[in-house]
């Protein structure tokens, strides 16, 4: 069997960009080295309940019929899949916030309310963020050129206040900066859309849903799926592509491949280096706490909450194994996610992997203990939440390694590298990278970048382009 | 098909590929882009359903026949000559 694409690995852009082909009548194989689908956005059941890795909330939410719907990314996504809006089921948020020393701010679905809390406690700044507003508004993606480097250097042309500053980055390196302290401007400028001009969202029953969705229409298209089939190296000849040896040395032969596995971590499959400076720095510690009440009983109102102890935000591996001043917590219940009288409250925050990988397993294993108590301590002790603790039924606690081992990342890097290629090339013929390091985000961004390398490398976009601007 | 079957026909694949745009009054002169909302992606769809439904092939290099309403139907009119419209929708 000689397919037109293999693709190495089941997460949400290997998925998307599989069956974008397979809709296009490609013969597509999708090959996961696990042996469950969704890479960094997957699932698992403890004590009879089911949790998610990864996803805390959809981005880009919009509702169909709506001006702002038009051309949206989640809309585009929908389109290229032919999947309906209704099948995401998916839950607004009622309200998020931004929590630093002395300042709050609460953002919404509705930009209104964000536009009147940046007015009420920074009135000098108004007229600076409405100006970077419009220009997030109308900012164009660019496949084609680097973006300029610096979101805080963008920040500072439009507001002159630091504080709202940081408080306007936090959220966006926290949900998908693989550079420390700062990003470029265009994924400051993706996430400013994402979460602020569109907004944040849940599908009912959580990445299952979009997970089964996928899977099911990957099998409808004819894609063959192999789990538990890691790739070994990507057979490479004249610098073109031929397909890939997997670990049990079968070979498979195809002229296109498109890898989620990472920029790294595809170049050494194709026997390719890449500079240490390629290799992603930031992975996280995450607490998942079982409560005995919804999150709200609790007075804890917010979707997902973006906290700072410090005035400047801190975004980087810490020196030890975590760093409890910067996180998100993040709550399914107030996504009216209920789990029967149950409530559910994730801490993620900074974590060094190098300092876990470094621990024996004992010592791993009262590590995350006590790291899951002192984020607690942390943001409880600041007032970012009432205390919770005393609530717990039960908690799960995962680290840098448990993500590396599931995603295949290296330094269980969950945005991957800081070296993004946007037009997905690896410098050989065939081999396209998507997902994070092709450099859209989020679990929406992740599916757009396997749409657009499909559509791309695999479907003659280009002709396409011409045609209709001709 | 008549030119007009053949109107209809484009104008259902498109209602197929964007169901949220309005096609009832697409002018035949103007670009199909600056009428609706169509980006590269949709327009990769347009030429896949005119494969699956009529198999009609559209090698690249004529894509650009397909800019306008127009363009396509005097593009695919002699292409689909003996064959018979069947809607997807009710453009």
């Amino acid at each position: 069997m000689v397919y037109d694409a293999i693709v190495i690995g089941a997460g949400m852009s290997g998925l998307a960009a599989a069956l974008r082909l397979a809709l296009h009548e490609k013969r597509v194989l999708v090959l996961e080295k696990h042996e469950l689908w969704g890479g960094l956005n997957s699932f698992y059941t403890l004590r009879g309940r089911p949790f998610d890795v990864g996803l805390h909330a959809l981005t880009n939410f919009v509702r169909p019929g709506t001006p702002q719907a038009k051309g949206a990314p989640l809309m585009r996504l929908l389109r290229a899949l032919r999947i309906r809006h209704e099948e995401l089921r998916l839950i607004e948020q009622d309200v998020s916030e931004i929590v630093f020393p002395g300042a709050r701010l609460a953002f919404a679905n509705d930009f209104a309310l964000l536009e009147s809390e940046v007015a009420r406690l920074f009135p000098s700044q108004r007229d600076g963020f409405a100006r970077l507003t419009q220009l997030m508004r109308a900012y164009q993606l660019n496949e084609e050129r680097p973006p300029p480097p610096s979101a805080r250097a963008l920040l500072e042309r439009h507001l002159s206040e630091p504080l709202l500053r940081e408080m306007l980055l936090l959220p966006v390196l926290l949900y998908g900066s693989a550079r420390e302290d700062d990003t470029d401007e265009q994924t400051f400028a993706i996430l400013f859309r994402a979460l602020f001009l569109e907004g944040l969202s849940r599908p009912a029953g959580g990445i299952r849903t979009i997970l089964n969705l996928l899977i099911r229409r990957l099998k409808q298209a004819g894609v063959e799926l192999r789990l538990s089939a890691g790739v070994q190296r990507v057979l490479v000849a004249d610098g073109r592509v031929r397909g890939v040896v997997l670990e049990s040395a079968e070979e498979l032969a195809a002229p296109l491949v498109l890898s989620c596995a990472g920029r790294v971590e595809t170049l050494a499959l194709a026997g390719r280096p890449s500079a240490p400076a390629d290799e992603g720095r930031l992975s996280f510690l995450e607490s998942i706490w079982i409560l005995d009440r919804p999150a709200h009983a609790l007075g804890h109102r917010a979707a997902t909450s973006f906290y700072s102890l410090e005035e400047r935000c801190i975004y980087r591996r810490p020196a030890g194994l975590i760093d409890a001043r910067t996180g998100v917590l993040s709550s399914g219940d107030n996504f009216g996610a209920a789990r029967g009288p149950e409530g559910e409250l994730r801490l993620t925050v900074p974590a060094s992997h190098p300092a876990w990988r470094a621990l024996t397993p004992e010592a791993y294993a009262a590590a995350k203990e006590r790291c899951a108590d002192e984020v607690a301590a942390a943001v409880v002790e600041a007032g970012v939440t009432a205390d919770f603790r005393a609530r717990r039924v039960f908690r799960d606690v995962f680290t840098p390694a448990t993500i590396e081992r599931f995603t295949g990342h290296r330094g269980g890097a969950v945005y991957g590298s800081p070296t993004k290629q946007l037009d997905g090339a690896t410098g050989l013929d065939g081999l396209v990278l998507i997902g994070t390091d092709q450099g859209y985000l989020g679990v929406v961004g992740a599916m757009l970048s396997g749409v657009a390398m499909a559509n791309r490398h695999g479907l003659a976009a280009h002709a396409a382009r011409e045609a209709l601007s001709g | 098909m008549t030119e007009e079957e053949v109107a209809l026909a484009v104008k259902d694949i498109i209602q197929t590929v964007a169901p949220d745009e309005d096609v009832s009054n697409l002018d035949p002169a103007l670009r199909l882009r600056e009428q609706i909302d169509l980006d590269s992606m949709d327009f990769l769809d347009i030429v896949m359903e005119l494969r699956k439904l009529y198999g009609v092939q559209v090698p690249e290099e004529d894509y650009k026949e397909l800019a306008t309403l127009g363009g396509c139907v005097r593009y695919l009119h002699p292409k689909l000559a003996g064959k018979s419209l069947h809607c997807a929708t009710s453009a």
